[in-house]
């Protein structure tokens, strides 16, 4: 079974959960004995005027996977595509990032899904052009490289995956990581939404990363119950044997980390570190990660009067997550909406308590971990107090949680993603 | 005749580096030496250097009649004692000169002054003592830091001993006055104050190389022109400005060099003004009136008030948490965290978490290393959060062995002398037996 993946991201550099998701099915695709042909958005920069780049493993910078990671790439054709897309980006920022640059464009019709694109090499001039410069690419593409399976991550690949459908006419699973509706509450982007219900609707199945997600497929997009198949996320495997990085404070530490925006919730955890901080001044409270409302947080965690117990650490990268997680007793992942949320994983990989909102995809697969609602602030000052507290219960959530995460394993999950393949093919057929 | 009065105030930060939470509990280095010797060198060169050298030529041409003033903060002292030393011996023989003046204030450029606590006193003190070593000068007039004044704090300072004390000719305060006066404080009338004259300061401080500016270019034809246009009854204009107005805020080629060498002569052969110091304006002037002022003003910004380093949240979280640490600092000895205190109480960490860009953003900007008030407010917090823990631990073991030492030397005791007075032991553990 050989697949054609749209997907996002590759080490070293992944920004984020979507580029860890991407990269955890395809290892796990590849230990289940399936051919991945990996495509991926990449800025190449000037000196490259290619559209699509075949890399090799020798390519590659990383090592940390040594033998495991030579299995891997036999199994995988890894392709970037010049461009300028990455994850989670909005129509506003797009415009942001490419404003400085000049594009130089032949006029293309409105639709992403139009068939007429006059391919020219250069990135598209706003991201829904951009889109479809990529799919036009995809086309290319699935004309070139065999394929049985396409499988598309997320929005922005989906008229990539819709444009290889219509090329080769094999099947296409959407993979939806998050909806609009995640990213933006109610007040939606009407032509992301429009470009994410017309990709469900030509694809064969939409695969949603948590029930939650599946419901919201079927409510607000209007799709085919049957068409919908959940397909819980996993977790990388860490490097165990690592030191771990003590805490170098009196104060036991804990720990927001994603990105500070509408989505994730900040608000709820400052106001819940307010109310700890009330009873028990001896916590510190950290929040990585960047955003559109950090400034706001940082406004109102100094109008609280809590900034001498309340740390900004920033973007952190890989290594840095590791350290975090170290010296946490501690983890919030207080999302407003969340389809999955694999951090509280890699938190828990740690040996850190979590604390997760009841409106994430997690808490459907995790059982050791604290769920709460995300406006519950009492309740989740409460959860912080207790774990910071009574040691019965923050030892026995490190050590069952660490347990129960070694068993989210995206072998697992390929194995139920190749059952999902072969029943499209075999009703085809 | 009507007198004239220059002031220069002369500053330097200890900037912080960018210190971040994983640094917390773990580094103890919060300044940027690299920034701030860079910054100290280009300042010396491009201002303090040649301007000192030209109000010594001036001095010496004009023998004794022409007079300055200064206020040079303890952090820019111990700047350039140990980055530029040839700049204080630069200061030094103006000093030496007698036609120069030396304020006292607070050490760090504090703003100790609107905390209720000692600290206030405790920072004048060790500033006088700098400038006594420094200069062998003792200062009799005050001035706080960015001229903030208010009646409590003119009380504070009379209650120190000092004669007189700057601050801002600030409108709200003044109404129809006329800054040209001496005016009195009104809790202590023996405290004299000297008002600036914000027109004319700033036209030189701020408007000089203002290409916008009606009046550009500033000539002292023009400049003299204004004062003799002053009120005939008018006693005494006060120019205060930022010592670094000269070569560094307005650089060399606006002419500003220029500007000052010819200013005196111009002034004694188009005026009847004489110059005089601060000290010398309180003895030979009569105050006209108390000025009453129960709120804070400062020479800052537009609204001439405190807004600059105090009344957003992050300002006031901020200062809340490094002054909730004085008890604990009056019970530390350790100098190093003494010395790191005073640094961290400078005023300019403060003005960089200023969220009131509009009326007065450029002069903000202009002074701020950080790219928005939010990180100077995390950096400085991240610090703090370190200094609390270095000092919590210090206060900590400095009991432990207080409550040590004194077991160690009764048993000492006991052993000299077959029965010790327990009550003497514990009253006056430190003093030797007898």
């Amino acid at each position: 079974m050989k697949v054609l993946m749209f997907g996002w991201e590759f080490p070293p550099h992944i920004s984020g959960g979507l580029g860890t998701a991407c990269f955890g099915l395809t290892k796990g695709m590849a230990f289940n004995n399936m051919e991945v042909i990996f495509v991926v958005p990449k800025a190449f920069g000037d000196e490259d005027q290619r559209a699509v780049r075949i890399v090799s493993a020798d390519q590659q910078t990383i090592n940390l996977f040594d033998t495991q990671f030579q299995e891997y790439w036999k199994h995988l054709t890894y392709l970037e595509v010049s461009s300028l897309l990455v994850p989670y980006m909005s129509p506003e920022e797009f415009r942001r990032l490419t404003d400085a640059s000049e594009h130089d464009y032949t006029d293309i019709k409105e639709s992403v899904f139009a068939e007429k694109f006059t391919f020219t090499g250069a990135y598209g001039p706003d991201l829904f052009k951009e889109v479809s410069r990529y799919a036009l690419v995809a086309t290319k593409i699935a004309k070139e490289y065999t394929h049985d399976i396409i499988h598309a991550h997320d929005w922005l690949t989906f008229p990539a995956g819709v444009a290889a459908k219509h090329a080769s006419g094999k099947p296409l699973f959407v993979h939806v990581h998050a909806t609009e509706f995640d990213r933006s509450g109610e007040n939606i982007n009407p032509q992301v939404f429009e470009i994410e219900r017309q990709g469900m609707l030509f694809a064969d199945r939409v695969i949603a990363v948590s029930n939650r997600t599946r419901q919201v497929i079927i409510d607000k997009y209007g799709i085919a119950p049957e068409k919908v198949v959940t397909l819980h996320n996993a977790v990388t495997m860490g490097v165990t044997h690592t030191e771990r990085y003590a805490n170098p404070l009196d104060d036991k530490i804990v720990t927001f980390l994603g990105r500070i925006t509408f989505q994730k919730g900040p608000e709820y955890f400052v106001e819940a570190a307010k109310k700890v901080l009330d009873v028990d001044p001896n916590v510190r409270f950290v929040m990585a990660g960047t955003g559109d409302m950090w400034q706001r947080m940082v406004e109102m965690v100094a109008k609280l009067r809590i900034g001498h117990k309340f740390h900004f650490a920033g973007f952190l990268n890989g290594a840095e997550v590791k350290k975090m997680f170290d010296m946490s007793s501690v983890y919030v992942m207080p999302s407003v909406s969340e389809p999955f949320g694999i951090s509280p994983l890699e938190a828990m990989q740690s040996n850190v308590p979590v604390i997760i909102s009841r409106q994430s995809g997690v808490s459907e697969v995790l059982n050791h971990a604290i769920k709460v609602d995300f406006w519950d602030i009492d309740a989740m000052a409460d959860a912080i107090y207790a774990l910071l507290h009574y040691q019965g219960i923050s030892k026995m959530f490190a050590r069952m949680g660490h347990e129960e995460v070694e068993n989210l394993k995206w072998d697992n999950v390929a194995f139920k993603l190749k059952d999902i393949y072969q029943a499209v093919l075999d009703g085809r057929s | 005749m009507k007198k004239i009065c220059f002031y220069f105030q002369v500053h330097q930060p200890y900037r912080l580096r960018t210190y971040r939470f994983f640094d917390i509990g773990k580094k103890h280095d919060y300044f940027d030496d690299y920034a701030n010797r860079k910054i100290l060198i280009k300042v010396a060169e491009k201002c303090y250097l040649p301007t000192n050298q030209l109000l010594l030529e001036l001095i010496q041409k004009h023998q004794g009649k022409f007079k300055v003033c200064f206020s040079i903060t303890g952090t820019l002292l111990d700047q350039i004692e140990s980055y530029y030393p040839e700049v204080l011996k630069s200061f030094q023989r103006l000093a030496a000169t007698g036609c120069v003046e030396f304020l006292a204030e607070t050490y760090s450029h504090s703003l100790s002054a609107l905390r209720p606590e000692k600290e206030f006193e405790s920072q004048v003190a060790l500033h006088t003592k700098k400038i006594k070593e420094l200069f062998g000068y003792e200062p009799t007039i005050f001035r706080d830091t960015e001229l903030i004044y208010s009646d409590l704090i003119g009380e504070r300072v009379f209650k120190m001993g000092y004669k007189g004390m700057l601050t801002e000719g600030a409108k709200h305060v003044l109404g129809w006055k006329s800054p040209n006066y001496l005016y009195y404080n009104t809790l202590e009338p023996k405290l004299k104050l000297l008002l600036k004259n914000f027109r004319l300061s700033d036209d030189i401080a701020f408007r000089f190389s203002q290409k916008s500016w009606g009046d550009w270019p500033l000539t002292t034809e023009k400049f003299v022109s204004w004062l003799n246009l002053i009120g005939p009854q008018d006693e005494i204009v006060n120019l205060f400005m930022d010592y670094e107005t000269f070569g560094e805020h307005q650089w060399a080629e606006t002419g500003i060099f220029d500007f000052m060498r010819a200013l005196p002569d111009r002034i004694f052969s188009n005026s009847n003004f004489e110059f005089v110091t601060p000290s010398q304006a309180v003895e030979q002037l009569q105050p006209v009136a108390g000025m009453s002022t129960p709120f804070p003003i400062s020479w800052a910004d537009e609204e001439r008030d405190l807004t600059a380093w105090l009344g957003n949240d992050l300002q006031d979280d901020a200062f809340a948490a490094l002054y909730s640490l004085k008890p604990m600092i009056d019970q530390c000895k350790d100098p190093q965290i003494l010395k790191d205190w005073l640094y961290l109480q400078t005023s300019d960490h403060f003005y960089y978490m200023c969220t009131k860009f509009f009326s007065d953003g450029d002069v903000h900007m202009y002074f701020n290393h950080y790219s928005s008030p939010y990180e100077a407010y995390i950096n400085y917090m991240n610090v703090l959060a370190d200094f609390k823990v270095r000092l919590e631990k210090a206060v900590g073991e400095q009991a432990l062995r207080a409550e040590t030492k004194p077991k160690k030397k009764s048993v000492a005791k006991k052993k000299a002398a077959a029965k010790p007075k327990k009550k003497a032991a514990a009253k006056k553990p430190a003093a030797k037996p007898k």
